[in-house]
């Protein structure tokens, strides 16, 4: 069962940033929602995880789908150190190994004030690739990293993405190619890609 | 002159100067039954090595303690409920409003006619503390942080792992300070009901006491001892919620 968006529109205000979208999604895989800044690649992600509700159509989310994201802001719990940001979001993760992996090998016992913006986006991204999901949400994952550490992010997530489906938010077609996405150009009227 | 010799001048400075002005006071009076001395009201403090001092103090303190208690309780079970449903904060919120609004020597007259002059200053606490506690609690939870809430729900947390990991940590400082705003006046409303009820055993009928015989060093002792008191329990609370702050925040 995959993930099917069926004559989907979305407004604000009055704006209508998704018109009439049909999109089926695989089981499994890659891909990526590609497109400028404000043209609905964030609103669409929303959609499919159940966040926001379509003015008009039907999103189907198979029962028990599992899912874990990255978002656009970090969304780290600020009493809690990085560790523990962690391994609240699941029984059995390795915290300490996916700091290393995420290059941040002596952040475990700061608090979320403590680390710089690129540090905290990386705590964030290491939560939502150890969590274990069916689909894995990564909106700008690289976004305010410098060149090295971003390829170094994006081998880790090629690594990581594992039997699960990857939705990967850019507006860097290269970080696509990187992951072997298949690419749904944004904005989307009506399209079927 | 030492440091710390200074320190304890500088502290003492205010209390001396304001038992000059209170014996400047007393003699400008002359009559001790307008105003006692400060040395009539410190003889007055022999009745500490007394029995039914501590009888009194024990029991306003235990019906203080019972009334800050339940009102904490019954105020966050109803920030809850009302967060859950709109329709019980639409008939829960301006009816505590009125409460707050309402002089608290309204209601204990109104209770001394329903419960018994015991019973009356537990209620009259519960009153201080309830529209207070839940004010806070209620604006805590509506502005817990709805990304976060967004990501729990995305990572499958359980509701009960949603609020002991985000709820309560964001409501605990607006939850604390409201706590520490009402021990206070918690501890004086029950004084007051006791002084209106004259239940037995009680620092409130105490004071009545005084007023009824004319003693005026004795109101000024028992005035004094629910200062005292009232300080005593400010600070032992507040350390205590520091503590538990620090637990909530760093479990």
């Amino acid at each position: 069962m995959s993930i099917t968006l069926e004559n989907v529109s979305r407004s604000f205000d009055g704006r209508k940033v998704l018109h009439d979208v049909n999109l089926t999604l695989p089981d499994k895989g890659a891909v990526c929602f590609f497109g400028p800044s404000g043209c609905g690649k964030t609103t669409l992600l929303r959609l499919i995880c159940g966040l926001d509700k379509p003015d008009a159509g039907k999103v189907h989310i198979p029962q028990g789908t599992r899912f874990s994201c990255h978002f656009q802001e970090d969304r780290l719990l600020p009493w809690y150190t990085a560790e523990e940001n962690l391994r609240l979001t699941g029984e059995g993760i390795d915290a300490e190994a996916w700091l290393n992996k995420v290059l941040l090998p002596d952040a475990a016992g700061l608090y979320p004030d403590e680390l710089s913006g690129g540090m905290r986006r990386r705590v964030s991204l290491a939560r939502a690739l150890a969590h274990p999901s069916d689909v894995l949400v990564l909106d700008e994952p690289v976004r305010e990293l410098d060149e090295a550490t971003a390829d170094k992010m994006l081998e880790l997530i090629a690594q990581s993405v594992g039997n699960r489906l990857l939705i990967l938010v850019t507006h860097d077609r290269s970080q696509a190619e990187r992951l072997g996405c298949r690419v749904v150009e944004f904005p989307l009227d009506g399209g079927a890609p | 002159m030492n440091a710390n010799v200074k320190r304890v001048l500088r502290k003492a400075f205010p209390i001396v100067f304001w038992l000059l002005v209170w014996a400047a006071c007393y003699r400008a009076v002359g009559q001790d039954l307008l105003l006692a001395s400060p040395l009539q009201v410190a003889r007055r403090f022999a009745f500490v090595t007394e029995a039914s001092f501590w009888r009194c103090v024990g029991m306003s303190l235990w019906r203080t303690a019972a009334a800050y208690g339940l009102g904490i309780v019954i105020a966050c079970v109803l920030a809850v409920a009302c967060h859950a449903s709109r329709l019980l904060d639409e008939v829960i919120s301006p009816a505590l409003l009125v409460v707050r609004a309402t002089p608290v020597a309204s209601f204990i007259i109104l209770a001394l006619v329903w419960l018994s002059a015991t019973n009356v200053p537990i209620l009259a606490g519960i009153l201080m503390v309830v529209p207070v506690v839940f004010a806070n609690v209620r604006e805590g939870i509506s502005s817990t942080d709805k990304q976060l809430l967004e990501m729990a729900r995305l990572f499958g947390w359980s509701r009960w792992k949603t609020w002991r990991r985000i709820v309560i940590p964001t409501v605990t400082p607006t939850f604390v300070a409201a706590c520490q705003a009402c021990v206070g006046l918690c501890f004086k409303a029950t004084i007051a009901a006791e002084v209106i009820g004259v239940p037995k055993n009680a620092i409130g009928t105490q004071l009545r006491n005084a007023k009824t015989y004319l003693e005026t060093d004795a109101l000024l002792a028992w005035t004094l001892v629910v200062i005292l008191l009232s300080m005593v329990i400010e600070r032992l609370l507040r350390a205590a919620f520091e503590r538990g702050m620090r637990r909530v925040h760093h479990a």
